[in-house]
């Protein structure tokens, strides 16, 4: 009989991690929606189809997305930022932050630093230092903890300032911001490095053992020690 | 049939076993109702701007430079109503607005009665659904004042609001009641613009743009929204957007 493995992923994290997936895929779907009601970006508190833009992004204006979009973008960010908020509160709590996802002192070293570059750069899986003992390359965890504790607050907050009623109440959004079209655009430039990000990880899931590594997100268990993606 | 499309909804929540979860979910007593997942985050959505906004903040106010130069006008642009545009040949000498449901006193009030009243002017920024903005400024009576002036009756709860082109759309009295809730007549200085609601439309400065009703045409207190049209509470809720619009 064979010995049950540890746990590669706890239950908290393979929930958290499929809820915020199906939030996030609803999400992009419903803002790409609503973006096409004004393809255009702005910076400052004004902007309209009339007045001069920052960005006219190449979409086709479609003003009759905005009813299912919205009503699915703020059910989904609802979802998302709860599921999140349990996420990082967990991760905070059980030490999983720190222990799984700060880089090791000897991950930001220079030189080692600069050997996981080159590694991603020539698409070789980066080398790992430590004798076996499995644990996420710096670059990755560096990548996880600009999504958690960079990209996803901005995300949540520059949508906020998009709201009349929460900024009648926190005008200080607007500061933080520089004014209502500002934070649309920053939402926009946020919610595309978010979709990078789903973009190499998804490739780096397929280019490493893409079975084993959904087995672990699924079932907590991949039989392995090979932490990827 | 309304009633049945609402029926097949709420039976449909319940099959996926979420009845209990979406049936209780009236934050407002004789609110409007949505049923479903959207119904429950539109809910999640009030239950928490409402705790926010509990000290009844103002919206944000700007100095009169900071008006801007383009301010869209969307929808109805000059409504094709006879009455209406005989009215405004007459450059709305005989437009009345009534007043009516749970007052003491239902009024007809002229544009000349609501410029006597005591007039707020505040520009603010106008934050469209679609994702545009600008900044205007608008001169009005506050409704509170006009419904004060009514005898709003105790049993009042909400204000709905009729326009000349066909829209309505419902407040409860902590929007309606809210000090820059006001009927402007007058735009950056000037009349009221017939492209922006002329003579006279709503401003609700803490939701979007949908929710300042432009070419008002009648205003009605009443207890309960239910028993109107769909239950939803506005006419751009039958059509799948929220009543709450502070998001």
């Amino acid at each position: 009989m064979r010995r049950a493995e540890p746990l590669r992923h706890p239950l908290w994290v393979r929930l958290t991690h499929w809820i915020g997936a199906g939030a996030f895929l609803a999400l992009t779907i419903s803002g790409f929606a609503i973006l096409l009601a004004l393809p255009r970006l702005f910076w400052g508190e004004t902007g309209a189809n009339e007045a001069p833009a920052w960005i006219v992004l190449p979409l086709p204006v479609n003003l009759e997305q905005t009813g299912w979009g919205r009503n699915l973008h703020f059910l989904s960010a609802w979802i998302f930022v709860l599921g999140g908020a349990v996420y990082l509160i967990a991760a905070l709590v059980t030490g999983h932050l720190f222990r799984r996802l700060a880089p090791d002192r000897d991950q930001l070293h220079p030189a080692h630093l600069a050997s996981e570059i080159r590694d991603h750069l020539r698409l070789r899986p980066a080398v790992q230092s430590d004798g076996g003992h499995a644990r996420y390359n710096a670059l990755q965890k560096l990548a996880y903890l600009v999504v958690l504790l960079v990209l996803a607050p901005v995300m949540l907050l520059s949508g906020l300032t998009m709201s009349p009623g929460v900024t009648a109440a926190y005008p200080e959004l607007f500061t933080l911001f520089g004014g209502r079209q500002s934070a649309r655009t920053i939402h926009f430039l946020a919610a595309t490095l978010l979709v990078a990000f789903l973009l190499v990880h998804l490739w780096q899931v397929l280019a490493n053992r893409p079975l084993r590594l959904m087995r672990g997100m699924i079932t907590g268990r991949s039989g392995g020690d090979t932490e990827k993606a | 049939m309304p009633d049945i499309s609402r029926r097949r909804l709420l039976l449909g929540s319940s099959a996926l076993g979420l009845g209990p979860l979406l049936g209780g979910c009236e934050l407002i007593e004789g609110g409007p109702s949505r049923a479903g997942l959207y119904g429950l985050s539109d809910t999640l959505t009030l239950a928490t701007q409402r705790f926010l906004l509990r000290d009844q903040p103002l919206a944000r106010e700007f100095s009169p430079e900071a008006i801007s130069k383009i301010f869209p006008a969307i929808n109805t642009t000059d409504p094709d109503n006879p009455d209406y545009r005989r009215s405004k040949e007459a450059g709305f000498s005989d437009w009345r607005l009534p007043v009516s449901g749970l007052v003491e006193r239902p009024t007809a009030f002229s544009l000349a009665e609501l410029k006597a009243m005591p007039a707020r002017t505040q520009v603010t920024l106008h934050s469209c659904e679609q994702g545009w903005s600008a900044i205007g400024g608008w001169t009005g009576v506050p409704l509170a004042h006009v419904l004060a002036s009514c005898g709003l009756k105790r049993e009042a709860r909400f204000v709905v609001i009729r326009t000349v082109d066909g829209w309505w759309d419902s407040y409860d009295l902590f929007d309606a009641l809210h000090p820059q809730t006001i009927l402007a007549y007058g735009m950056n200085g000037g009349d009221l613009p017939v492209a922006h609601g002329a003579p006279v439309r709503l401003r609700v400065e803490r939701q979007l743009g949908y929710k300042s009703l432009k070419y008002l045409a009648s205003i009605e207190a009443i207890d309960r929204i239910s028993g109107l049209g769909q239950g939803r509470g506005s006419m751009v809720s039958e059509l799948g957007f929220a009543w709450y619009a502070g998001i």
